[in-house]
C-alpha cells in the first residue's frame, strides 16, 4: 500500500490516521517514536489552547447567573477574544522576583505545575482507539501524577520569600492531601466493578453508566475533585476576595498565568474523568444496551465508519456538561471555612466512603455469576441508596442533638433564668 | 550499546547523582527536592523493567507522600529552613564500613540466591525473556499474590496489623489530654 493523499486525509477526518501511517510504513523503525511526538504534541497543545475558551465560558456562564452581561467588547458581540487579549497582557507583563526568593524553586514551580496537568492526558480516552497510552494502572497513574502536583505548591510557596504564600501553601497541601484519601478510596468502587484500571478498560465494562449504579461514589469522587481543582466552594485557598490569594502571591505575568492555566487544564480533566468513570466516557452505554434488549448486538462505535468522531462528540458532550457543573457551583455556592473543610472530610467523607466500598464489595461478591446487567445495577443502585438513607438519618440525629444541646445551653445562660435563682 | 542500555545508564546517572545531592547539600530544602528526583528515577527504572504498577506506587508513596511529610517536618523544625551546619558527622569510617558491608551483602545474596523466578537466570546476566502476557496480567496476579492463602496472605495481614497498629499508636499519642484541653 502506498501513501494516497485522498486517503490520508480521510483518516485524518475520521480520527483514523495513525492507524493509517501504521498500515502503510509497518515495521518502519522510528515511525512509533515519531507517532508518539506528534501525539503528545497536538494532545497538550488542544490542552493549552481550549483554556482560552474554558476562561471565556467561565466568565460569560458565571455573567449570566449574577444577571450581569460579562466580557462584551473585544472581538465582537459575545467578546470571544476577550482571553487572547488578557493571554497578551500576561505575557507583556514585568517579571518580578522577590528579593531573598529560592530562584530555583520560584522559577521551576509554575512549568512543574502545568507539566504534570499536562501529563494525566496520557490516558485520557477520547474516543474508540485515540488514547495516549492504554496503561493498565490508568487510573492509578492518574492518581499518582495527581499527587505529584502537591509538591509544586510548596515549591511556589517556599520559594517566593513570603510568609503568606508559605502559608497559603501549607493549608493547600493539607486541604489536597486530605482529599486525595476520599477520592481514591471512592474511584475503588468502579474499579472494583470493571475490574480494571485501564480507562478504555472501564467504559467498556459500563453497560450502565456507573453513575446510575454507584451514584455516591460518583458523588463523593466528583466532591473530591472540586477540593483537588482548588474550585468552588474549596476555594478558601485564594479565596481573592477575601485574603492575599495564597500560594501564588508573588508571581506576576505569564508565571502567574500557568498557575491559572494549570487549574483550568485540571479541572477539564476532572470533568473528563468523571464522564470516563461514571458517564460511560466516549460510549453510549444507554443506546447500546437498549439495542441489546431489542435482540440487536451491543453498540460497537469503532465498527462504524465515522464512530470515532461520533465517540468524539460524544465525549466533550459529556465532558462540558460536567464542566459546567463546575461552573454553576463556583456561581452559587458559598466558601467553606478551612476547620468546615477539614471536618466534612475527615468525620463525612471518609467514614462514608470506607462503607460504601466495604457494601460494594461484598454485593459484587454475593451477586451470583450470570444475573444479568440490569438486575446487578439495580442491586448496587439501591445499596447505595440504602447507604445513602442511613448517613442522612446519622446526620440528621447528630444535627437535632447539637441543636438541643446548643438550646439547653442558651436556656442555662439567660439572664432572668438566672436571676430567677 | 542498545538504546535501552544508554537509557538506563542516564537514568541510573540521575538517580544516583541527586542521591549524592542529597547526602551533601547544606540547604535543607534542596536536598529534599534532590531526594524527590531520586525517587523518580527509581520510577523511572520500575518503567524500564515494565512494572507500571510499582512506578505509579513509587510516585504516589515516595513523591506524593513522604517527601511531602519530610519536607513539612523540615518547614515545622527548623527556624530558617537555610540552615548553615555542615551536613557532615564525624563518623565517615564507620558508614563507609556499614555501606560497603550492606552492598556486599546485597551482591552475595542476588548473585546466590536469585533464580527464584521463572526460568534460571543468574543476575548479572543476560536479561530473561519473559512473555507479554506476564506484564499484562501482572496487577491481578499481585493482587492474589497478596490474599491467596498459597501466596503471601500471612505477611500481608502481619505488614497490616503493624500499619494498624501504628496508625492506632498515632492517634492515641495526638489525642487531646484533659489538662490540656482545660489550658
Amino acid at each position: 500500500m502506498s501513501f494516497n493523499l485522498g486517503d490520508f486525509l480521510l483518516s485524518l477526518i475520521k480520527f483514523t490516521v495513525f492507524d493509517y501511517i501504521r498500515s502503510i510504513y509497518p515495521d518502519s523503525p522510528g515511525v512509533e517514536i515519531v507517532l508518539d511526538i506528534v501525539g503528545v504534541v497536538v494532545v497538550s497543545t488542544f490542552c493549552l489552547l481550549i483554556v482560552i475558551f474554558l476562561i471565556w465560558l467561565e466568565r460569560k456562564v458565571i455573567a449570566r447567573m449574577q444577571d450581569r452581561i460579562g466580557p462584551n467588547r473585544v472581538g465582537g458581540k459575545y467578546g470571544l477574544l476577550q482571553t487572547v487579549a488578557d493571554v497578551l497582557k500576561l505575557l507583556t507583563k514585568e517579571e518580578i522576583i522577590p528579593t531573598g526568593a529560592d530562584k530555583f524553586a520560584y522559577n521551576l514551580a509554575p512549568f512543574l505545575i502545568v507539566i504534570t496537568a499536562l501529563l494525566m492526558w496520557a490516558v485520557m480516552p477520547f474516543a474508540p482507539g485515540v488514547i495516549g497510552v492504554d496503561l493498565n494502572v490508568g487510573v492509578f497513574y492518574i492518581l499518582s501524577i495527581s499527587s505529584v502536583s502537591v509538591v509544586c505548591l510548596l515549591l511556589a510557596g517556599w520559594g517566593s520569600n513570603n510568609k503568606y504564600a508559605l502559608l497559603g501553601a501549607f493549608r493547600s497541601v493539607a486541604q489536597l492531601v486530605s482529599y486525595e484519601v476520599p477520592m481514591i478510596l471512592s474511584l475503588i468502587a468502579p474499579i472494583l466493578l470493571a475490574r480494571t484500571m485501564s480507562t478504555q478498560g472501564i467504559i467498556a465494562a459500563q453497560k450502565v453508566p456507573y453513575m446510575l449504579m454507584i451514584p455516591l461514589s460518583a458523588i463523593i469522587f466528583f466532591v473530591s475533585s472540586l477540593a483537588e481543582t482548588g474550585r468552588t466552594p474549596f476555594d478558601l485557598l485564594e479565596a481573592e476576595s477575601e485574603i492575599v490569594a495564597g500560594f501564588h502571591v508573588e508571581y506576576t505575568g505569564m508565571k502567574f498565568g500557568m498557575f491559572f492555566l494549570a487549574e483550568f487544564v485540571s479541572t477539564l480533566f476532572m470533568s473528563g474523568l468523571f464522564a470516563t468513570i461514571y458517564l460511560g466516557g466516549w460510549n453510549l452505554p444507554i443506546i447500546s444496551l437498549l439495542m441489546e434488549l431489542a435482540g440487536g448486538a451491543p453498540l460497537n462505535l469503532d465498527a462504524i465508519a465515522f464512530g470515532r468522531v461520533i465517540g468524539l462528540v460524544v465525549y466533550f458532550a459529556k465532558t462540558f456538561a460536567v464542566y459546567f457543573v463546575f461552573i454553576w457551583i463556583r456561581g452559587t455556592w458559598p466558601r467553606f471555612r478551612i476547620d468546615q473543610m477539614l471536618n466534612f472530610n475527615w468525620k463525612f467523607m471518609v467514614p462514608l466512603t470506607i462503607a460504601l466500598v466495604f457494601t460494594v464489595a461484598i454485593l459484587d461478591k454475593v451477586i451470583p455469576v450470570g444475573t444479568s446487567d440490569l438486575v446487578r445495577a439495580g442491586i448496587h443502585l439501591a445499596s447505595n441508596l440504602i447507604v445513602g438513607m442511613i448517613t442522612m438519618e446519622i446526620l440528621r440525629r447528630n444535627g437535632r442533638r447539637q441543636r438541643l444541646a446548643a438550646e439547653a445551653q442558651a436556656q442555662a445562660n439567660r439572664p432572668d433564668v438566672a436571676a430567677a435563682d | 550499546m542498545t538504546f535501552e542500555q544508554l537509557v538506563f545508564i542516564l537514568i541510573s546517572a540521575v538517580t544516583l547523582g541527586t542521591g549524592l545531592i542529597v547526602v551533601t547539600y547544606k540547604n535543607l530544602f534542596h536536598a529534599a527536592l534532590a531526594m524527590m528526583a531520586s525517587f523518580l528515577g527509581v520510577a523511572a527504572l520500575y518503567v524500564m523493567l515494565d512494572v507500571g504498577f510499582m512506578a505509579a506506587a513509587q510516585l504516589l508513596v515516595y513523591i506524593g507522600a513522604i517527601s511531602i511529610l519530610i519536607i513539612f517536618a523540615i518547614m515545622m523544625t527548623r527556624r530558617v529552613m537555610d540552615t548553615q551546619e555542615s551536613p557532615f558527622n564525624s563518623q565517615p569510617g564507620l558508614a563507609l564500613f556499614t555501606a560497603v558491608i550492606s552492598f556486599a551483602l546485597i551482591v552475595a545474596v542476588l548473585v546466590q540466591f536469585w533464580p527464584l523466578a521463572v526460568d534460571a537466570t543468574r543476575v548479572f546476566g543476560s536479561k530473561p525473556i519473559l512473555p507479554a502476557s506476564v506484564f499484562q496480567g501482572s496487577i491481578p496476579a499481585l493482587g492474589y499474590a497478596f490474599v491467596s492463602a498459597a501466596g503471601y496472605v500471612l505477611p500481608f495481614e502481619i505488614a497490616s496489623m503493624l500499619l494498624l497498629a501504628a496508625l492506632i499508636g498515632a492517634v492515641a499519642i495526638a489525642w487531646p489530654t484533659s489538662e490540656e484541653e482545660e489550658a
